[in-house]
Protein backbone atom coordinates (compact mmCIF):
# COMPACT_ATOMS: atom_id res chain seq x y z
CA UNK A 1 0.00 0.00 0.00
CA UNK A 2 1.34 3.41 -0.85
CA UNK A 3 2.22 6.06 1.69
CA UNK A 4 -0.47 8.32 0.31
CA UNK A 5 -3.13 5.68 0.83
CA UNK A 6 -1.95 4.98 4.37
CA UNK A 7 -2.10 8.62 5.38
CA UNK A 8 -5.14 9.43 3.25
CA UNK A 9 -8.80 9.65 4.11
CA UNK A 10 -9.95 6.52 2.26
CA UNK A 11 -11.21 3.33 3.88
CA UNK A 12 -7.64 2.07 4.29
CA UNK A 13 -6.20 5.42 5.35
CA UNK A 14 -5.50 6.67 8.82
CA UNK A 15 -5.83 10.38 7.93
CA UNK A 16 -9.25 10.94 9.46
CA UNK A 17 -8.34 9.10 12.67
CA UNK A 18 -5.12 11.07 13.03
CA UNK A 19 -7.00 14.36 12.59
CA UNK A 20 -9.60 13.40 15.20
CA UNK A 21 -6.75 12.37 17.50
CA UNK A 22 -5.09 15.76 16.98
CA UNK A 23 -8.32 17.47 18.02
CA UNK A 24 -8.53 15.20 21.07
CA UNK A 25 -4.97 16.18 22.03
CA UNK A 26 -5.98 19.84 21.77
CA UNK A 27 -9.12 19.23 23.85
CA UNK A 28 -7.31 17.34 26.60
CA UNK A 29 -4.55 19.96 26.76
CA UNK A 30 -7.05 22.82 26.89
CA UNK A 31 -8.95 21.08 29.70
CA UNK A 32 -5.67 20.49 31.54
CA UNK A 33 -4.71 24.15 31.16
CA UNK A 34 -8.07 25.22 32.58
CA UNK A 35 -7.72 22.87 35.57
CA UNK A 36 -4.16 24.10 36.00
CA UNK A 37 -5.32 27.72 35.94
CA UNK A 38 -7.65 27.12 38.89
CA UNK A 39 -5.03 25.15 40.86
CA UNK A 40 -2.26 27.56 39.87
CA UNK A 41 -4.20 30.62 41.03
CA UNK A 42 -4.91 28.99 44.38
CA UNK A 43 -1.30 27.92 44.89
CA UNK A 44 0.04 31.33 43.83
CA UNK A 45 -2.37 33.02 46.25
CA UNK A 46 -1.24 30.64 49.01
CA UNK A 47 2.42 31.43 48.37
CA UNK A 48 1.78 35.20 48.29
CA UNK A 49 -0.58 35.28 51.28
CA UNK A 50 2.15 35.84 53.86
CA UNK A 51 0.73 33.04 55.98
CA UNK A 52 3.54 30.65 56.92
CA UNK A 53 1.47 27.44 56.75
CA UNK A 54 -0.09 28.34 53.40
CA UNK A 55 3.33 29.19 52.02
CA UNK A 56 4.71 25.79 53.08
CA UNK A 57 1.74 24.02 51.46
CA UNK A 58 2.09 25.99 48.23
CA UNK A 59 5.82 25.47 48.15
CA UNK A 60 5.40 21.71 48.71
CA UNK A 61 2.88 21.56 45.84
CA UNK A 62 5.15 23.30 43.34
CA UNK A 63 8.23 21.34 44.46
CA UNK A 64 6.58 17.93 44.23
CA UNK A 65 4.68 18.39 40.99
CA UNK A 66 7.54 20.09 39.18
CA UNK A 67 10.11 17.61 40.48
CA UNK A 68 8.49 14.21 39.99
CA UNK A 69 8.33 12.67 36.49
CA UNK A 70 5.08 13.42 34.67
CA UNK A 71 4.60 9.74 33.89
CA UNK A 72 4.59 8.89 37.59
CA UNK A 73 1.91 11.52 38.28
CA UNK A 74 -0.24 10.13 35.49
CA UNK A 75 0.10 6.65 37.01
CA UNK A 76 -0.83 8.08 40.42
CA UNK A 77 -4.00 9.74 39.15
CA UNK A 78 -5.05 6.97 36.78
CA UNK A 79 -4.38 3.91 38.95
CA UNK A 80 -4.94 5.66 42.28
CA UNK A 81 -8.16 7.27 41.05
CA UNK A 82 -9.43 3.98 39.68
CA UNK A 83 -8.80 2.07 42.90
CA UNK A 84 -10.40 4.87 44.92
CA UNK A 85 -13.41 4.74 42.61
CA UNK A 86 -13.59 0.95 42.96
CA UNK A 87 -13.60 1.12 46.74
CA UNK A 88 -16.32 3.81 46.64
CA UNK A 89 -18.26 1.50 44.35
CA UNK A 90 -17.83 -1.34 46.87
CA UNK A 91 -19.22 0.85 49.63
CA UNK A 92 -22.34 1.32 47.53
CA UNK A 93 -22.59 -2.40 46.84
CA UNK A 94 -21.07 -2.53 43.34
CA UNK A 95 -18.66 -5.44 43.00
CA UNK A 96 -16.01 -5.21 40.33
CA UNK A 97 -13.50 -2.81 38.90
CA UNK A 98 -14.44 0.80 38.17
CA UNK A 99 -11.95 2.59 35.95
CA UNK A 100 -11.49 6.35 35.87
CA UNK A 101 -12.36 7.67 32.39
CA UNK A 102 -8.98 8.14 30.61
CA UNK A 103 -9.85 11.64 29.38
CA UNK A 104 -10.70 12.90 32.86
CA UNK A 105 -7.73 11.16 34.49
CA UNK A 106 -5.32 12.44 31.85
CA UNK A 107 -6.61 16.01 31.85
CA UNK A 108 -6.54 16.08 35.64
CA UNK A 109 -2.99 14.67 35.85
CA UNK A 110 -1.58 17.07 33.26
CA UNK A 111 -3.65 19.83 34.88
CA UNK A 112 -2.02 19.22 38.26
CA UNK A 113 1.43 19.46 36.67
CA UNK A 114 0.54 22.53 34.65
CA UNK A 115 -0.94 24.08 37.82
CA UNK A 116 2.46 23.89 39.50
CA UNK A 117 4.10 25.74 36.61
CA UNK A 118 1.21 28.20 36.26
CA UNK A 119 1.45 29.05 39.96
CA UNK A 120 4.99 30.30 39.41
CA UNK A 121 3.91 32.24 36.32
CA UNK A 122 1.08 34.03 38.17
CA UNK A 123 3.28 34.68 41.20
CA UNK A 124 5.97 36.21 38.99
CA UNK A 125 3.38 38.33 37.17
CA UNK A 126 1.91 39.59 40.44
CA UNK A 127 5.33 40.52 41.77
CA UNK A 128 6.03 42.40 38.52
CA UNK A 129 3.16 44.84 39.10
CA UNK A 130 4.58 48.19 40.16
CA UNK A 131 4.05 48.61 43.89
CA UNK A 132 3.09 52.27 43.40
CA UNK A 133 0.01 51.24 41.44
CA UNK A 134 -1.26 49.09 44.28
CA UNK A 135 -0.60 51.90 46.76
CA UNK A 136 -2.29 54.44 44.50
CA UNK A 137 -5.36 52.23 44.27
CA UNK A 138 -5.55 51.93 48.04
CA UNK A 139 -4.92 55.66 48.43
CA UNK A 140 -7.97 56.61 46.39
CA UNK A 141 -10.01 54.27 48.54
CA UNK A 142 -10.47 51.14 46.47
CA UNK A 143 -11.41 48.11 48.54
CA UNK A 144 -9.21 45.02 48.28
CA UNK A 145 -11.72 43.32 46.00
CA UNK A 146 -12.10 46.27 43.68
CA UNK A 147 -8.35 46.70 43.57
CA UNK A 148 -7.95 43.04 42.64
CA UNK A 149 -10.54 43.31 39.86
CA UNK A 150 -9.44 46.63 38.39
CA UNK A 151 -5.68 46.75 38.97
CA UNK A 152 -4.25 43.34 39.79
CA UNK A 153 -6.23 40.97 37.57
CA UNK A 154 -5.83 42.77 34.20
CA UNK A 155 -2.11 43.26 34.72
CA UNK A 156 -1.43 39.71 35.93
CA UNK A 157 -3.19 38.39 32.84
CA UNK A 158 -1.17 40.65 30.56
CA UNK A 159 2.16 39.90 32.22
CA UNK A 160 1.44 36.16 32.41
CA UNK A 161 0.87 35.63 28.68
CA UNK A 162 4.49 34.72 27.73
CA UNK A 163 4.79 32.35 30.70
CA UNK A 164 1.40 30.81 29.96
CA UNK A 165 2.55 30.21 26.39
CA UNK A 166 5.47 28.18 27.74
CA UNK A 167 3.20 26.23 30.08
CA UNK A 168 0.82 25.49 27.20
CA UNK A 169 3.68 24.10 25.08
CA UNK A 170 4.83 22.01 28.04
CA UNK A 171 1.33 20.63 28.64
CA UNK A 172 0.88 19.90 24.93
CA UNK A 173 3.99 17.71 25.04
CA UNK A 174 3.02 16.18 28.40
CA UNK A 175 -0.36 15.22 26.93
CA UNK A 176 1.47 12.64 24.79
CA UNK A 177 2.10 10.70 28.01
CA UNK A 178 -1.65 10.30 28.55
CA UNK A 179 -1.39 7.66 25.82
CA UNK A 180 -0.40 5.18 28.57
CA UNK A 181 -4.00 5.29 29.83
CA UNK A 182 -5.26 4.20 26.42
CA UNK A 183 -6.89 7.50 25.47
CA UNK A 184 -6.85 7.69 21.67
CA UNK A 185 -5.07 11.02 21.44
CA UNK A 186 -2.42 11.78 18.84
CA UNK A 187 0.42 9.77 20.41
CA UNK A 188 -1.74 6.70 21.04
CA UNK A 189 -3.33 6.80 17.57
CA UNK A 190 0.09 7.08 15.89
CA UNK A 191 1.19 4.09 17.94
CA UNK A 192 -1.85 2.01 16.99
CA UNK A 193 -1.54 2.96 13.33
CA UNK A 194 2.19 2.18 13.37
CA UNK A 195 1.66 -1.18 15.06
CA UNK A 196 -1.16 -2.42 12.88
CA UNK A 197 0.44 -1.43 9.57
CA UNK A 198 4.04 -2.17 10.65
CA UNK A 199 4.95 1.26 9.22
CA UNK A 200 6.48 2.59 12.43
CA UNK A 201 8.68 5.21 10.85
CA UNK A 202 5.96 6.67 8.66
CA UNK A 203 3.35 7.04 11.40
CA UNK A 204 5.67 8.36 14.09
CA UNK A 205 6.96 10.95 11.62
CA UNK A 206 3.37 11.85 10.72
CA UNK A 207 2.43 12.13 14.41
CA UNK A 208 5.53 14.20 15.09
CA UNK A 209 4.65 16.57 12.22
CA UNK A 210 1.14 17.04 13.59
CA UNK A 211 2.63 17.90 17.00
CA UNK A 212 4.99 20.38 15.31
CA UNK A 213 2.02 22.02 13.58
CA UNK A 214 0.20 22.28 16.93
CA UNK A 215 3.19 23.77 18.75
CA UNK A 216 4.09 26.29 16.06
CA UNK A 217 0.48 27.39 15.55
CA UNK A 218 -0.04 27.88 19.27
CA UNK A 219 3.23 29.80 19.42
CA UNK A 220 1.76 32.26 16.91
CA UNK A 221 -1.50 32.52 18.83
CA UNK A 222 0.34 33.41 22.03
CA UNK A 223 2.60 35.91 20.25
CA UNK A 224 -0.45 37.62 18.79
CA UNK A 225 -2.21 37.62 22.14
CA UNK A 226 0.85 39.17 23.74
CA UNK A 227 1.04 41.91 21.14
CA UNK A 228 -2.66 42.62 21.52
CA UNK A 229 -2.51 42.72 25.32
CA UNK A 230 0.45 45.11 25.18
CA UNK A 231 -1.00 47.38 22.50
CA UNK A 232 -1.60 50.22 24.91
CA UNK A 233 1.77 49.85 26.61
CA UNK A 234 4.89 51.84 25.68
CA UNK A 235 6.92 50.06 23.03
CA UNK A 236 9.77 49.30 25.43
CA UNK A 237 7.57 46.64 27.00
CA UNK A 238 6.80 45.16 23.60
CA UNK A 239 10.44 44.90 22.65
CA UNK A 240 10.78 42.06 25.07
CA UNK A 241 8.44 39.84 23.07
CA UNK B 1 1.03 3.37 57.38
CA UNK B 2 2.52 0.01 56.56
CA UNK B 3 6.21 0.59 57.14
CA UNK B 4 7.25 -2.94 56.18
CA UNK B 5 5.66 -2.46 52.75
CA UNK B 6 7.14 1.02 52.37
CA UNK B 7 10.65 -0.14 53.16
CA UNK B 8 10.47 -3.18 50.87
CA UNK B 9 9.14 -0.93 48.07
CA UNK B 10 11.97 1.51 48.69
CA UNK B 11 14.54 -1.28 48.45
CA UNK B 12 13.04 -2.53 45.16
CA UNK B 13 12.97 0.97 43.70
CA UNK B 14 16.50 1.79 44.84
CA UNK B 15 17.72 -1.31 43.01
CA UNK B 16 16.59 0.44 39.80
CA UNK B 17 18.34 3.69 40.69
CA UNK B 18 21.66 2.83 38.96
CA UNK B 19 19.74 2.45 35.69
CA UNK B 20 18.12 5.88 36.08
CA UNK B 21 21.49 7.43 36.89
CA UNK B 22 23.14 5.70 33.92
CA UNK B 23 20.44 6.99 31.55
CA UNK B 24 20.78 10.46 33.03
CA UNK B 25 24.59 10.59 32.98
CA UNK B 26 25.00 9.21 29.46
CA UNK B 27 22.34 11.43 27.92
CA UNK B 28 23.58 14.60 29.66
CA UNK B 29 27.15 14.06 28.41
CA UNK B 30 26.13 13.06 24.89
CA UNK B 31 23.47 15.78 24.72
CA UNK B 32 25.93 18.42 25.94
CA UNK B 33 28.46 17.51 23.24
CA UNK B 34 25.75 17.56 20.57
CA UNK B 35 24.55 20.92 21.86
CA UNK B 36 28.05 22.38 21.52
CA UNK B 37 28.15 21.16 17.93
CA UNK B 38 24.72 22.71 17.26
CA UNK B 39 25.72 26.04 18.81
CA UNK B 40 28.85 26.09 16.68
CA UNK B 41 26.72 25.45 13.57
CA UNK B 42 24.07 27.97 14.59
CA UNK B 43 26.43 30.86 15.33
CA UNK B 44 29.20 30.07 12.81
CA UNK B 45 27.79 32.23 10.02
CA UNK B 46 27.45 29.51 7.38
CA UNK B 47 23.82 29.78 6.20
CA UNK B 48 23.43 26.06 5.42
CA UNK B 49 24.79 24.92 8.77
CA UNK B 50 22.84 27.49 10.74
CA UNK B 51 19.68 26.62 8.80
CA UNK B 52 20.19 22.97 9.69
CA UNK B 53 20.74 23.81 13.37
CA UNK B 54 17.61 25.99 13.41
CA UNK B 55 15.53 23.21 11.86
CA UNK B 56 16.96 20.67 14.29
CA UNK B 57 16.11 22.84 17.29
CA UNK B 58 12.60 23.51 15.95
CA UNK B 59 11.86 19.82 15.41
CA UNK B 60 13.29 18.45 18.66
CA UNK B 61 11.84 21.19 20.87
CA UNK B 62 8.47 21.20 19.16
CA UNK B 63 7.53 17.53 19.39
CA UNK B 64 7.09 15.30 22.44
CA UNK B 65 10.07 13.25 23.58
CA UNK B 66 7.96 10.09 23.64
CA UNK B 67 7.30 10.19 19.91
CA UNK B 68 11.02 10.79 19.26
CA UNK B 69 11.89 7.82 21.44
CA UNK B 70 9.42 5.54 19.69
CA UNK B 71 10.73 6.74 16.34
CA UNK B 72 14.24 5.67 17.32
CA UNK B 73 13.19 2.45 19.04
CA UNK B 74 10.61 1.11 16.59
CA UNK B 75 11.22 3.19 13.48
CA UNK B 76 14.92 2.66 12.81
CA UNK B 77 14.71 -1.13 12.74
CA UNK B 78 12.33 -0.90 9.79
CA UNK B 79 15.14 -0.04 7.40
CA UNK B 80 17.34 -2.78 6.00
CA UNK B 81 20.24 -0.35 5.72
CA UNK B 82 20.29 0.01 9.47
CA UNK B 83 19.26 -3.54 10.27
CA UNK B 84 22.21 -5.00 8.39
CA UNK B 85 24.74 -2.34 9.35
CA UNK B 86 27.41 -2.64 12.03
CA UNK B 87 25.32 -0.29 14.21
CA UNK B 88 22.42 -2.71 14.59
CA UNK B 89 23.78 -4.74 17.57
CA UNK B 90 23.87 -1.43 19.44
CA UNK B 91 20.63 0.11 18.14
CA UNK B 92 18.79 -3.07 19.04
CA UNK B 93 19.40 -2.38 22.72
CA UNK B 94 16.55 -0.45 24.40
CA UNK B 95 19.08 1.32 26.65
CA UNK B 96 21.03 2.69 23.67
CA UNK B 97 17.81 3.84 21.98
CA UNK B 98 16.64 5.58 25.15
CA UNK B 99 19.98 7.37 25.67
CA UNK B 100 20.13 8.33 22.01
CA UNK B 101 16.67 9.90 21.96
CA UNK B 102 17.13 11.61 25.35
CA UNK B 103 20.43 13.08 24.12
CA UNK B 104 19.01 14.18 20.76
CA UNK B 105 16.12 15.91 22.52
CA UNK B 106 18.08 17.65 25.25
CA UNK B 107 20.67 18.82 22.69
CA UNK B 108 18.00 21.02 21.08
CA UNK B 109 17.06 22.67 24.37
CA UNK B 110 20.65 22.92 25.62
CA UNK B 111 21.86 24.50 22.38
CA UNK B 112 19.40 27.36 22.84
CA UNK B 113 20.49 27.79 26.47
CA UNK B 114 24.17 27.91 25.50
CA UNK B 115 23.42 30.34 22.68
CA UNK B 116 21.65 32.60 25.16
CA UNK B 117 24.74 32.45 27.36
CA UNK B 118 26.99 33.42 24.48
CA UNK B 119 24.75 36.34 23.52
CA UNK B 120 25.01 37.62 27.08
CA UNK B 121 28.79 38.03 26.77
CA UNK B 122 29.49 41.73 26.39
CA UNK B 123 30.95 42.65 22.96
CA UNK B 124 33.40 44.89 24.80
CA UNK B 125 35.05 41.89 26.42
CA UNK B 126 35.48 40.22 23.05
CA UNK B 127 36.87 43.43 21.55
CA UNK B 128 39.30 43.77 24.44
CA UNK B 129 40.49 40.21 23.92
CA UNK B 130 40.95 40.81 20.21
CA UNK B 131 42.77 44.06 20.77
CA UNK B 132 45.43 42.34 22.83
CA UNK B 133 45.83 39.82 20.05
CA UNK B 134 43.78 36.82 21.17
CA UNK B 135 42.09 35.01 18.35
CA UNK B 136 39.98 31.99 17.57
CA UNK B 137 40.32 29.11 19.96
CA UNK B 138 42.21 31.04 22.64
CA UNK B 139 39.45 33.66 22.75
CA UNK B 140 36.80 30.98 23.09
CA UNK B 141 38.74 29.12 25.78
CA UNK B 142 39.78 32.10 27.89
CA UNK B 143 36.97 34.63 27.43
CA UNK B 144 33.86 33.41 25.63
CA UNK B 145 33.32 29.93 27.09
CA UNK B 146 33.83 30.74 30.80
CA UNK B 147 31.61 33.83 30.73
CA UNK B 148 28.95 32.21 28.56
CA UNK B 149 28.86 29.10 30.75
CA UNK B 150 28.41 31.21 33.85
CA UNK B 151 25.48 33.06 32.26
CA UNK B 152 23.91 29.83 31.04
CA UNK B 153 24.24 27.96 34.32
CA UNK B 154 20.85 28.81 35.96
CA UNK B 155 18.87 27.84 32.84
CA UNK B 156 21.09 24.81 32.32
CA UNK B 157 20.42 23.48 35.81
CA UNK B 158 16.66 23.70 35.11
CA UNK B 159 17.22 21.72 31.92
CA UNK B 160 19.21 19.09 33.81
CA UNK B 161 16.36 18.62 36.31
CA UNK B 162 13.94 18.26 33.37
CA UNK B 163 16.26 15.61 31.94
CA UNK B 164 16.20 13.68 35.20
CA UNK B 165 12.41 13.60 34.94
CA UNK B 166 12.55 12.64 31.26
CA UNK B 167 14.52 9.46 31.99
CA UNK B 168 11.18 8.09 33.24
CA UNK B 169 10.04 7.73 29.62
CA UNK B 170 12.70 5.08 29.02
CA UNK B 171 10.42 2.68 30.91
CA UNK B 172 8.04 2.81 27.92
CA UNK B 173 10.73 1.29 25.70
CA UNK B 174 11.35 -1.49 28.26
CA UNK B 175 14.29 -0.02 30.17
CA UNK B 176 13.66 -0.88 33.81
CA UNK B 177 14.49 2.33 35.65
CA UNK B 178 12.77 3.72 38.76
CA UNK B 179 9.46 4.78 37.18
CA UNK B 180 9.12 1.53 35.22
CA UNK B 181 9.69 -0.54 38.34
CA UNK B 182 7.23 1.65 40.24
CA UNK B 183 4.59 1.07 37.55
CA UNK B 184 5.16 -2.68 37.77
CA UNK B 185 4.84 -2.59 41.57
CA UNK B 186 1.61 -0.58 41.29
CA UNK B 187 0.04 -3.06 38.91
CA UNK B 188 1.09 -6.01 41.11
CA UNK B 189 0.06 -4.61 44.49
CA UNK B 190 -2.59 -1.96 43.65
CA UNK B 191 -1.06 0.22 46.39
CA UNK B 192 -0.59 3.29 44.22
CA UNK B 193 -0.16 5.86 46.96
CA UNK B 194 2.65 4.11 48.83
CA UNK B 195 4.63 3.25 45.70
CA UNK B 196 4.20 6.80 44.38
CA UNK B 197 5.42 8.20 47.68
CA UNK B 198 8.63 6.13 47.60
CA UNK B 199 9.38 6.91 43.94
CA UNK B 200 8.59 10.61 44.45
CA UNK B 201 11.03 10.78 47.36
CA UNK B 202 13.79 9.26 45.23
CA UNK B 203 13.27 11.79 42.44
CA UNK B 204 12.95 14.75 44.79
CA UNK B 205 16.20 13.80 46.55
CA UNK B 206 17.93 13.46 43.19
CA UNK B 207 16.67 16.88 42.08
CA UNK B 208 17.73 18.40 45.37
CA UNK B 209 21.24 16.99 45.01
CA UNK B 210 21.48 18.25 41.41
CA UNK B 211 20.29 21.75 42.31
CA UNK B 212 22.66 21.94 45.29
CA UNK B 213 25.59 20.81 43.15
CA UNK B 214 24.75 23.34 40.44
CA UNK B 215 24.35 26.06 43.06
CA UNK B 216 27.77 25.21 44.44
CA UNK B 217 29.27 25.31 40.95
CA UNK B 218 27.68 28.70 40.33
CA UNK B 219 29.05 29.97 43.64
CA UNK B 220 32.56 28.83 42.70
CA UNK B 221 32.38 30.37 39.25
CA UNK B 222 31.24 33.78 40.48
CA UNK B 223 33.99 34.38 43.03
CA UNK B 224 34.87 37.74 41.46
CA UNK B 225 31.30 39.03 41.93
CA UNK B 226 31.02 38.41 45.62
CA UNK B 227 31.41 41.26 48.04
CA UNK B 228 34.77 41.45 49.72
CA UNK B 229 34.46 40.29 53.34
CA UNK B 230 34.48 43.18 55.84
CA UNK B 231 37.66 41.91 57.53
CA UNK B 232 39.64 42.21 54.30
CA UNK B 233 38.49 45.75 53.46
CA UNK B 234 40.91 47.91 55.26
Amino acid sequence: MSTLQLLGFGSTGWGALLLVATLLTLAVTATALAIGAVLGTMVAAAKLSGNRLLWVLGHAYTTVFRGVPELLIIYLIYFGGSSALTSIGKAFGYEGFLGLPPFAAGAFAVGIISGAYQAEVYRGAYLAIAKGELEAASAIGMSARLRFRRIVMPQVLRLAIPGLGNVWQLSLKDSALISVTGLAELMRTSQVAAGSTRQYFLFFIAGGCLYLILTSLSDQVFNRAERRANRSMPSAAMGKA
Amino acid sequence: MDFAFLSSTMVTLLAALPMTLALFGCSIVLGGLLALLLVWMRTGGNPILSGFAKAYIFVFRGSPLLIQMFLVFYGLGQFGVIRYSFLWPMLREPFVCAVLSLALCTAGYTAEIFRGGIRAVSPKEIEAARSIGMSGFLLVRRILAPIAFRHALPAYSTEIVLMMKSTALASLVTVWEVTGVAQRLISHTYRTMEVFLCAAIIYLVLNFVILQAMGLLEYHLSRHRRAIPQALKA
